[in-house]
């Protein structure tokens, strides 16, 4: 096996915290905290998890929109932060990004040919002449029309807006994409037609993908590999058949148990309740275990490690008591 | 640049306030040039002449110089100054706040507190201490002003730029290796200069104003320089026996600082975004209603359909001159403890519909030009405004998606309940008071009288949620309407909430009429669905049986555009193309561009909703699954 394209050992980023000028030390938020993963070339993994769990924090230290408090992240062998520090480009043209919002992440007051030309300018060195070529290509490669390169963001819709942000970061020709949420702004019917653009231009261009969704169906048609994060950590790792076929912790269960199915059978509701531990003081022990039918007093005392489950391949999860067996929607269970 | 043009000349304070500065300013600049007299040739032989005297049209002052002559260069002194130190204000100002608000911290803790300093101090009195510092003169008080006027810049523009500093679109700059000073100039200073603009154009007036207050101290144009201030200061010695030496300058102040603050205004206006969003005008309590002439139908049909029966609704948007069509005659029925789902992608027009109903949509621009809605009999859009919001919360409530927008974020949420309890209900407060407990206990809210007591951002969303629920539920309605409440929840919480829709309607006998996108989401808790697009129901019926065989081609495409979690081998299927504008609405099928199906026939003519099957009705001329062509049927 290669060594992987990303290896990312021991992240964790906490917000806030630290002292003031007076007082005692203030907790900070763990918004992130020790996540082990790698990502190979040319797959695709998805990160699936419910708002607070920290997956766009991770996004953004990826990609350099923020610094990690601890632990390292390197791509393909070479440290990021070290990186990062010889050459401010050099991150940008191998990782770009693409935003959830596809409206807010361009500018109101700029025209599309400004938008698409400054990574080709800043990043890629282009100037005249090549610079045209290369604009006409970008649109050409996302399925716009040449004429809408001068016109405004807010001439677009949802769709033709998410594809000029794919276009603007495929302009860096990077290696590795992080799209994080890129279609749930989407219509239902535009996000097909995303979805289908991001895995053609995957394999046009031999890229990497990290894609980001709360969608379990979206990262399920889309990922080789998929992670499930849950407070801040991952707690289950598999290869996407593996994970849906044979889900291994509850809270994967729950996930995969909430979601409607058009004609499916009803979906399960938890009856307690269905909140986050308070940031400001984690539990110490598994973070799901107040949610978790199966959770029991080792599971309160210290956070359980991602291990690999004996007997399944490339398939790991964080938790003392994983659920064994195929999984299967149940039947509302009596009133 | 013409449609900001456009629009302050639609504002007549405005435009006449911008002709009458344009007047000005032309005669300022051509003074030069006129057959006037020397403003500063002293004639004492001819002092104190009145106005309309010979060779003086407007007189002469003390030493005899001629007023009008001296009002004339005076109003070019004062022009000039007023506009450069506001220039000279706004250049520094909004420097200080761009910077301050982008980079943060530190640096702009460090400009802003600087900033504060300058505020401490009464701005006349900054003014006096910096001329007296400087000395007196006309330079002199155009520093002085420009620098007491930088804050109101600073903390302007500072308060704009924090905001789109965190805009997602400066990330984006940053990755497309973008650095901090092009950042700056590129990304941000676009976006605020019509800020700048518009807070350059409202304090012109205030900054000569100011200046004119230095010279009439006596600290500004030096004699025998004319500048309006100091031939006010200079007229004011003789007030009683001549008075028109000072008037005629204050009349040419009054003149000048009106005119530009009327065109300052209107520049605003025209410019401001958040007043072009329509924040400005009050929406009236109750959509317009404009329906035609005696629209068909009558009372009894409302009582057959049960519940609620809404027949050939339409709601159009007007702006400007552009009609949009939003909702294009939608029909349907809810009966007693029904839940009906409203599915369709934004802009289909299914909130329009669901906001027509109790006349909830924002007017202006929206204008309901048709149809009717009967509730227990009656025809809500005729009854006056005072019975409809009767009706609101009473007998329909709603339920929206952003529980944080639609709840009093400085009010807590059992204060909330009781205002909606009391609204319709002759309760005491502390009775409405115990009502709101309960309300929020049946919504499965844990430590109710606990969570009454805390505000909307200290709950989660889900609970926020819950909430919102509540409140719909204050006063027992009918009819609850609920318009995507689940679509910023997150799934596990989704399936909680559904839970407790579903648990409400079998314990109260509530209907409700279920808006989404998600099918997913209808085949849960819907017992019918319509689906809609481009303002119509273009299919209606049983969930199940419209999930198993949909009838229209857009049913199908919808069903078949979505993944489905457990069969990732089923790619779905984009429908290519976008939907129909809501101003240029195509003749005949509006799905038609983007259908696979597509005849011509399918572009001649309306095409109605025709009935397939016992309870379904499809509005195509070639229904899915349906053998012979579209004759069978009662249409309707």
């Amino acid at each position: 096996m290669t060594a992987p394209l990303l290896e990312i050992r021991g992240l964790t980023r906490t917000f806030g915290g630290g002292r003031r000028w007076f007082g005692p030390q203030r907790p900070g938020v763990q918004a992130v905290q020790g996540i082990d993963l790698d990502v190979l070339r040319g797959e695709t993994l998805g990160i699936v998890g419910e708002s607070g769990c920290g997956k766009s924090t991770l996004a953004r230290l990826l990609v350099g929109l923020d610094a990690p408090t601890a632990g390292s992240i390197r791509y393909a062998g070479e440290d990021l932060q070290a990186l990062r520090r010889r050459d401010r480009h050099a991150l940008s043209r191998r990782i770009q990004y693409v935003f959830q919002d596809p409206l807010s992440s361009l500018n109101p007051r700029r025209r599309i040919r400004d938008i698409l030309a400054a990574p080709l300018r800043h990043l890629r060195g282009m100037r005249g002449q090549g610079l045209e070529r290369r604009l006409g290509e970008l649109l050409e490669v996302v399925n716009l029309r040449p004429e809408f390169i001068d016109r405004y963001p807010h001439e677009f819709s949802g769709g033709q807006a998410q594809r000029i942000g794919i276009a603007r970061a495929l302009a860096a020709e990077p290696e590795l994409l992080v799209l994080d949420e890129p279609v749930s702004a989407l219509d239902v019917s535009v996000q097909a037609q995303v979805l289908k653009l991001l895995r053609r231009l995957k394999a046009e261009f031999d890229l990497t993908y990290l894609f980001i969704s709360h969608d379990l169906s979206v990262v399920e048609t889309i990922s080789d590999r998929i992670a499930v994060m849950y407070f801040g950590r991952v707690i289950e790792q598999a290869p996407a058949r593996a994970l849906f076929r044979t889900p291994a912790h509850p809270y994967t269960r729950l996930l995969l148990g909430s979601a409607p199915v058009p004609g499916g059978p009803a979906i399960q509701a938890e009856s307690g309740d269905a909140e986050l531990p308070d940031p400001l003081a984690p539990p110490p022990g598994c973070a799901f275990a107040p949610r978790c039918p199966r959770a029991r007093a080792h599971c309160r005392g210290a956070p359980p490690p991602l291990d690999p489950l004996s007997g399944r391949e490339r398939h790991a999860a964080a938790c003392y008591y994983p659920v064994e067996g195929a999984w299967q929607r149940q039947a509302p269970p009596p009133p | 640049m013409m449609a900001f043009l456009r629009l302050l000349a639609r504002n007549r304070l405005a435009a006449f306030g911008g002709i009458v500065l344009l007047l000005l300013l032309l005669l300022a600049l051509i003074t030069p040039w006129l057959p006037l007299l020397d403003p500063d040739v002293t004639d004492p032989a001819n002092r104190l002449q009145t106005p309309f005297s010979a060779g003086h049209p407007l007189g002469t002052d003390a030493l005899g110089r001629d007023i009008l002559s001296r009002l004339l260069w005076g109003t070019r002194v004062s022009l000039a100054v007023g506009i450069a130190a506001s220039l000279v204000a706004a250049l520094v100002g909004s420097l200080i706040g761009i910077v301050a608000g982008y980079f943060g911290g530190r640096t702009d803790n460090l400009l802003m507190r600087g900033i504060d300093m300058l505020m401490a101090f009464p701005y006349i009195l900054l003014a006096l201490a910096i001329v007296a510092v400087l000395g007196p003169g006309l330079m002199n008080a155009l520093y002085a002003i420009a620098i007491v006027n930088i804050p109101f810049f600073a903390r302007n523009i500072r308060g704009v730029t924090v905001g789109i500093a965190h805009r997602e679109f400066i990330d984006a700059a940053r990755l497309s290796g973008k650095g901090n000073l092009r950042i700056l100039s590129s990304e941000i200073l676009p976006n605020v200069l019509p800020i700048i603009v518009v807070t350059l154009s409202t304090t012109v007036g205030w900054m000569i104003l100011e200046t004119a207050g230095l010279s009439f101290l006596g600290l500004g144009a030096q004699p025998p320089q004319a500048d309006l201030g100091s031939m006010l200061g200079e007229g004011r010695r003789m007030m009683i026996n001549a008075p028109h030496v000072a008037m005629l300058p204050g009349l040419a102040i009054f003149i000048l600082v009106m005119s530009i603050n009327l065109l300052g205004d209107g520049v605003r206006d025209a410019l401001d975004p958040r007043l072009k969003s329509g924040a400005l005008s009050r929406p009236a309590p109750i959509t317009r209603i404009r329906r035609g002439a005696a629209p068909p139908g009558d009372g009894r049909q409302g009582r057959a359909d049960g519940l609620l029966a809404v027949d050939d609704l339409r709601t159009d948007f007007e702006v400007g001159r552009t009609t949009y069509h939003a909702v294009n005659g939608v029909s349907f029925a809810i009966g007693a403890n029904e839940c009906l789902g409203l599915v369709g992608e934004s802009g289909s027009g299914k909130s329009v519909t669901a906001l027509s109903l109790m006349g909830l949509v924002a007017s202006p621009p929206g204008v309901i030009t048709g149809g009717r809605v009967w509730l227990g009999g009656r025809d809500l859009l005729a009854l006056p405004p005072r019975g409809i919001r009767r009706l609101r919360g009473r007998e329909v409530a709603y339920v929206f998606q952003d529980p944080l927008s639609t709840l009093h974020p400085l009010i807590r949420v059992g204060d909330q309940l009781v205002e909606a309890i009391r609204q319709h209900q002759p309760l005491s407060r502390p009775a409405a008071r115990e009502l709101a407990v309960s309300l929020l206990d049946r919504v499965r809210i844990p430590n109710a009288q606990r969570r009454a007591d805390q505000y909307p951002h200290e709950l989660s969303g889900g609970m926020r949620q819950r909430v919102g629920i509540a409140m719909a539920l204050a006063n027992d309605p009918e009819l609850i309407i609920a318009d995507e409440p689940t679509t910023a929840l997150d799934v596990t919480v989704q399936a909680q909430i559904l839970a407790l829709i579903q648990r409400l309607r079998t314990e109260k006998g509530t209907s409700v009429l279920f808006i989404t996108h998600d099918f997913g989401v209808v085949s849960q808790i819907c017992d019918r669905v319509a689906v809609m697009y481009a303002g119509r129901i273009v299919e209606i019926g049983p969930t199940a049986e419209i999930l198993e065989t949909p009838r229209h081609p857009y049913t199908r495409r919808l069903i078949d555009c979505v993944p489905r979690l457990g069969e990732p081998d089923n790619e779905p299927e984009a429908i290519p193309g976008l939907p129909p504008a809501a101003d240029a609405l195509p003749r005949g099928c509006a799905f038609a561009d983007r259908c696979d199906l597509v005849e011509p026939a399918c572009r001649q003519g309306e095409i109605e909703l025709i009935a397939t099957d016992a309870e379904r009705r499809v509005r195509c001329i070639k229904p899915l699954g349906i053998p012979t062509a579209a004759s069978q049927g009662e249409s309707r």
